[in-house]
């Protein structure tokens, strides 16, 4: 096969790719400049296509053997990922930057052009793994080592997408096994820090990168019965769940710590109680989209089990799913929590699961709080 | 299939004789004694033979790390010892279509030095306007410090008009720099009958080695330094003397300008049946530059409705090595300066691709690429621009 491996600079794609051309593939390596204006050098974990990291991946591809270039996708990337994660923070939800990357930027836009210009499949360094059935049908499961799995940021994929992706690391029992393994074949990445936090505020300092670019205006803190407790220089800068950064001079009648149960953004409010209250129970989601072929009951509208995952590294919780279809045709998941997670904010995906196989995921719209029906739906 | 000369091209068997030999002795030839002399005396030769190609003085070469290190110190040292004789000089006249070696030297001194910079516009084949010229040393002869055109463009090969450019500078006395890295070795370049207070050559574009040049610097012509140090070349450039980089780099200059005329005449039909067989596979394609007034081994082209970099990857994959044309950071492809100057828009811009002969070109070369053309067009096309709406299925399709 002709493979693309995108290259970031770092030692999982490094290993994916040298794996790729062990496996006899024709490989060709991709750095994706993803930033208009990037940095010279990486500082840490931060930061992302710097020219430092071009280089790394340049290295890779020479001690590899193989063709290496340069692609340019930092307008793409400002629209579909980076306007898009201000705008959802705007409207007062919780995105998910790197599923978009994945959706919009990697599995779209370079697979696309990887494909018209010849090349079979897009290689990646994900923890994930992609089974091809008999019929030629393609299943996306979680990676081998749960610890670096990432088959959730890959959940958005569709089967057509899928069709087309290589992750060599699927079968890999650890991270540490890929850096031993860059080591020895000569990779000079393989003790490069692991990339953290969103590639595209260096600092890691969302709220004030998002506070440069969000206009943002005073408005109150409210407790759950209404009543002002304080006030807060912009809600759309606030996530649910959070805890910090309140700045509530009046501790609460119990003395337990606040969160941020709800923002409000049209009022301006955020809705703040006790962390009990950030249960919930039940979640609807839109923009559903599934990871291979669906499964028979999403036609049918059966409930069906499953495992629901609402954070990368979050656990899975046993759930109970059923897809409700709305006048347009459009599907809604709704998935019953058998047990309630905590701090699920709008904007944020779910992944459902059966067993290690991913199944398909939505945009949660909606949750349902435990302990105050009275938001039910949440919006 | 390697078409991109101007970019650096084999080294010549002249260059690599002389390199091995000096590269086996040792001396530094700012030394005393006996090695000292003997490198010395190499240097020296090599000074006069590659004065002799040039059309220069001896004294009027002052060896370099190449055609970079040369410009910077021509145009900052130049900006320095004008400005500093007289306050008022702080204008610099720059072409739009400068090699950034050129063009970023010229923005830094804007940006530290208070330099002010005004970039004169070229025609759509990428020829300075010299009527924009002469008005502006007309309208501010007294404030300028400086005028810098190269002598031919790396991206278009578009020869400028050196000679009329000095005639009008030196009714006002101002000193003219120009980049000739392209032209020298390629066109006839004779650095006294140009009228430039200097000019800058590169070893590796003529068939010499990588990390050699030098800056001609008329005798008369006063140049702050650049970097400090013993001063080994005429107290203008500091730092030990490369004594088989400019053994090898006289080398090749001796021999690309001995062979000039018939040389010359064999690129440039050798570039004519690129360019009608680039035509004849592609009709679409845009010859990009002057049809005369043009280097003998340039073909620059733009493709409509492709990236250069993905005809580049596919010409690549064919066996055949071409380029886009224009510097990168980091191998980030940016429309190219020269192109935007010359009036095209940066859609039509993205889709450059430079093809360069050379000393070593065959007319195997250009039937590769004539063969090879079709099927990467038709292909990069279908892959388009990347700022283009992605038609793969996605999770969002039909939602945002």
């Amino acid at each position: 096969m002709r493979v693309l491996a995108a290259m970031s600079g770092g030692v999982d794609s490094a290993v994916a790719a040298a794996r790729a051309v062990e496996a006899g593939h024709d490989v060709v390596g991709v750095h994706l400049a993803l930033s208009r204006m990037p940095g010279t050098l990486r500082t840490g974990s931060r930061g992302c296509c710097t020219i430092e990291d071009s280089r790394d991946a340049w290295r890779a591809c020479d001690i590899l053997g193989i063709p290496y270039y340069v692609w340019d996708f930092s307008e793409r990337f400002k629209e579909d990922v980076v306007d898009d994660f201000i705008a959802e923070y705007a409207a007062g939800r919780t995105p998910n930057p790197c599923m978009r990357c994945n959706e919009r930027i990697k599995f779209a836009a370079l697979l696309e052009k990887a494909l018209a210009l010849g090349f079979d499949a897009v290689c990646t360094g994900h923890y994930a793994k992609v089974i091809e059935n008999a019929d030629g049908s393609r299943e996306l499961h979680r990676a081998a080592d749960w610890a670096k799995d990432q088959s959730y940021v890959l959940g958005v994929l569709t089967h057509e997408q899928l069709k087309h992706s290589m992750f060599p690391l699927a079968e890999t029992p650890s991270k540490a096994e890929v850096r031993a393994e860059a080591e020895r074949r000569g990779l000079s990445v393989a003790n490069k820090p692991d990339s953290h936090d969103i590639c595209f505020i260096p600092d890691g300092d969302t709220r004030g990168w998002l506070e440069e670019r969000i206009e943002l205006s005073e408005g109150n803190i409210v407790d759950v019965d209404g009543e002002t407790i304080g006030t807060h220089p912009g809600a759309n800068a606030f996530t649910v769940g959070q805890r910090k950064g309140l700045k509530l001079g009046r501790p609460a009648p119990d003395g337990k710590p606040r969160f941020v149960l709800e923002i409000r953004p049209k009022e301006n409010t955020v809705v703040v109680g006790p962390e009990r209250m950030l249960a919930v129970d039940q979640l609807r989601g839109i923009k559903v989209s599934w990871a291979g072929l669906p499964i028979p009951a999403v036609d049918t509208g059966e409930e069906f089990d499953c495992m629901a995952q609402v954070r990368a590294h979050g656990d899975p919780v046993d759930a109970r799913a059923h897809v409700e279809r709305d006048e347009d045709g459009r599907e809604h998941l709704v998935v019953r929590l058998i047990e309630p997670m905590r701090g699920v904010a709008p904007g944020q995906t779910v992944v459902i699961y059966q067993g290690t196989r991913v199944l398909g995921q939505a945009t949660l719209d909606s949750a349902r709080s435990l302990e105050r029906p009275d938001l039910a739906p949440a919006r | 299939m390697y078409l991109d000369h101007a970019a650096t091209t084999p080294l010549s068997a002249p260059a690599l004789a002389a390199l091995t030999t000096e590269l086996s002795r040792s001396g530094n030839p700012s030394s005393l004694h006996g090695s000292g002399r003997r490198a010395r005396r190499v240097v020296e030769d090599a000074r006069e033979t590659l004065a002799r190609a040039a059309g220069a003085h001896a004294s009027e070469v002052i060896f370099t790390s190449g055609g970079t290190e040369a410009d910077n110190l021509a145009v900052k040292g130049l900006f320095w010892a004008r400005s500093d004789a007289d306050a008022r000089r702080t204008r610099i006249l720059c072409s739009a279509v400068e090699h950034p070696a050129v063009q970023d030297a010229v923005e830094w001194l804007e940006r530290h030095e208070g330099a002010d910079v005004i970039w004169l516009p070229v025609t759509e084949e990428g020829i300075v306007r010299l009527d924009v010229l002469e008005q502006e040393l007309d309208a501010g002869a007294d404030r300028i410090a400086l005028v810098t055109v190269m002598w031919a463009n790396n991206e278009v090969g578009a020869l400028q008009p050196v000679a009329d450019i000095t005639a009008l500078a030196a009714r006002h006395g101002i000193p003219v720099h120009s980049d000739a890295v392209q032209a020298f070795g390629s066109v006839p370049v004779s650095f006294a009958d140009s009228g430039l207070a200097t000019m800058a050559v590169s070893g590796h574009k003529i068939g010499g080695p990588v990390g050699v040049g030098a800056l001609l610097v008329g005798r008369a012509v006063k140049l702050t330094p650049v970097q400090h140090g013993g001063g080994q070349e005429r107290d203008i450039r500091s730092g030990t003397l490369d004594t088989a980089g400019i053994a090898a780099f006289a080398a090749a200059a001796e021999g690309a300008v001995a062979h000039l005329p018939a040389e010359s005449q064999r690129l440039v039909d050798l570039r004519d049946q690129l360019i009608a067989g680039v035509g004849r596979v592609v009709p679409e394609a845009v010859l990009r530059g002057p049809r005369v007034d043009r280097l003998p081994g340039n073909a620059h082209f733009t493709f409509p409705g492709c990236e250069g970099d993905s005809l580049l990857f596919l010409l690549d994959m064919a066996g055949v090595e071409s380029s886009t044309g224009s510097a990168c950071t980091a191998g980030v492809p940016r429309p190219s300066h020269v192109l935007l100057a010359m009036g095209l828009s940066e859609t039509e811009a993205r889709g450059a691709q430079r093809f360069s002969l050379g000393h070593t070109s065959t007319p195997e070369d250009v039937d590769a690429l004539v063969a090879a053309l079709p099927e990467a067009y038709e292909r990069a096309r279908k892959a388009g621009m990347s700022g283009q709406a992605s038609s793969i299925q996605t999770a969002g399709t039909g939602f945002s």
